[in-house]
């Protein structure tokens, strides 16, 4: 007779708002461990950017996210143009830094009302959303689409920062910004959420750095690793911005730091629009050959460091392209955050890592006679040398 | 009789086969109170069973595929079923790839078709109530 039973959360469950699949082993009411199944938003795009051109592969790329599109843009363009020798104008960094920041307040925006309504909050869910429709106007305003900003091309951005489009996200901030500081209060305060989110899903310093977590989940834990500090790109050497960092590990500390970096986020969309060089930032043509090399490519995206590694063999194909996502790290590898854990706090748990799923997916090769499981890279698969039965 | 009735509160259920995430924070944003199509009667269902619009966004991945199919027959008749986004209608920039099957259509039967990248969250409400439409007319006899 078996010990445990295995319950599925997914990979349609109204908790979660993106195909994954957790297979939770309880005793009783204590989750034992955890299998996280992906695999259902896998669409091969990895390969689909060997078949296509240099710039075409921009806007395949940024559609690996809808959330974070623009920084996947960012971390693209940036090592193409490393890549290329192309050095984009100052004033296009800060225009494509304005857009890397407002993703990054609607990013944190959007996860606290998930977890507000993970939680059973729903009308704080529909308050947050509500706010963060401004941060998405602003959105609009500045690069003419509300999700896909599609502002980078190599070289520069697509359109240039009007000064009355400045005038006005300055005078939404200052809105944004008191709503912001509202909700952290609200969430700092909040019996219910307090009850339901502190000390659950305790991550220890060493654990986190063990288990090779990024982003907010691992600064949570008290460690102070941010990209953007770290390895400036665009024009972060100049804004210099501030690493939050909390000491708690909890799901609550995880969800406390995030308000803080979107109330960061605005002092540097402030400051960024202040210090704003002159000139053009549209470029006048677009290089579309690049030479032999390889790059690597960081960048600190809301959920933590993404990485791309861009090989070229010469031409207007690249050869390869490895993309490393936050989520990976923070989803695949988080199976040990939910022992000991009782069922109901699984869906708080997973929310308070930010779950971003179209980043996850990875092949997965399952050997159902050995119980074998393994992950393989797309290399290997497309050469023939693992059959998937 | 029913029918009428389904008119005046349609459920939504909503299944990501696939996508960016771009076009399910703009249903998730269409839900929202400055949009508000729950003065409509739209609303998310807790489960498939209750519901009466499928939206479907994303290109349909094969292993999603087979759970899309599972979830649309869960559904009870009449159901509608509105494709969301460039992605969700033909695979959008992701067409051609190996892990897909493209268009939630070749899955199942779809009604609307609400096309953008992702589509603005009125053209979404649009998309639903064109399917409202689709019930009023009565199920499909099954």
């Amino acid at each position: 007779m078996a010990k445990y039973v295995e319950v599925p959360v997914g990979p349609q469950h109204p908790a979660l708002h993106e195909p994954i699949m957790l297979r939770v082993k309880l005793d009783g009411e204590v989750v034992e461990g955890v299998d996280i199944v992906t695999g259902y938003n896998h669409r091969g795009v990895e390969k689909l950017g060997e078949k296509n051109s240099w710039v075409r592969d921009i806007y395949i790329f940024s559609r690996i996210c809808g959330i974070c599109n623009a920084v996947h843009a960012q971390t693209y363009t940036q090592g193409v143009e490393k890549l290329m020798g192309v050095e984009p104008p100052p004033r296009a960094k800060y225009i494509r830094t304005i857009v890397m920041e407002l993703e990054r307040i609607h990013s944190h925006m959007l996860i606290n009302a998930v977890m507000a309504e993970a939680i059973g909050f729903d009308t704080l869910f529909m308050l947050i959303m509500r706010d963060r429709e401004r941060v998405m106007h602003l959105k609009e305003i500045i690069t003419g689409q509300r999700v896909h900003a599609d502002i980078h091309i190599i070289g520069g951005v697509k359109r240039d920062l009007k000064p009355e489009t400045a005038e006005k996200v300055l005078r939404v901030l200052d809105y944004i910004e008191a709503r912001l500081k509202h909700y952290k209060k609200v969430f700092e305060e909040d019996y219910t959420i307090r009850k339901r989110l502190e000390d659950v899903g305790k991550i220890s310093k060493q654990e986190a750095l063990k288990h090779s977590l990024v982003g907010p989940v691992l600064r949570a834990s008290g460690v102070p690793s941010d990209v953007r500090v770290d390895d400036p790109y665009s024009a972060y050497d100049e804004l210099k911005p501030n690493i939050v960092v909390r000491h708690e590990g909890d799901s609550l500390a995880r969800m406390l730091l995030r308000w803080d970096e979107a109330l960061e986020s605005v002092r540097l969309i402030r400051a960024a629009i202040k210090n704003m060089p002159k000139g053009n930032p549209v470029p006048k043509a677009i290089k579309r050959a690049a030479g032999k090399g390889e790059v690597f490519s960081r960048v600190e995206a809301p959920r933590g460091e993404l990485i791309y590694h861009i090989v070229s063999t010469g031409g207007p194909k690249p050869y390869r392209i490895k993309v490393r996502t936050p989520s990976f790290n923070n989803i695949v590898n988080s199976g040990f955050a939910y022992i000991g854990e009782r069922l109901a706090d699984v869906p708080v748990i997973l929310t308070s890592f930010d779950p971003c799923i179209s980043c996850t997916e990875r092949v997965l090769v399952v050997d159902e006679k050995k119980g074998l499981r393994k992950w393989v890279p797309f290399m290997a698969l497309s050469r023939g040398e693992i059959r998937v039965a | 009789m029913r029918n009428k009735l389904i008119r005046y509160s349609p459920w939504l259920v909503h299944f990501n086969t696939g996508a960016c995430n771009g076009c399910d924070i703009e249903v998730l944003a269409a839900i929202t109170p400055l949009f508000d199509p729950e003065r409509m009667g739209v609303k998310l269902a807790p489960n498939p069973r209750h519901g009466d619009i499928l939206i479907v966004t994303g290109a349909v991945t094969k292993k999603a595929g087979e759970r899309l199919k599972r979830l649309y027959d869960q559904m009870p008749s009449p159901k509608a079923v509105v494709a969301v986004g460039a992605c969700a209608i033909s695979g959008g920039v992701f067409a051609g790839s190996y892990p897909l099957v493209s268009g939630a259509d070749k899955v199942i039967p779809v009604d609307v078709y609400v096309p953008g990248c992702p589509p603005r969250p009125e053209a979404i409400i649009d998309g639903i109530l064109k399917a409202t439409k689709k019930l009023e007319g009565g199920g499909e006899g099954d």
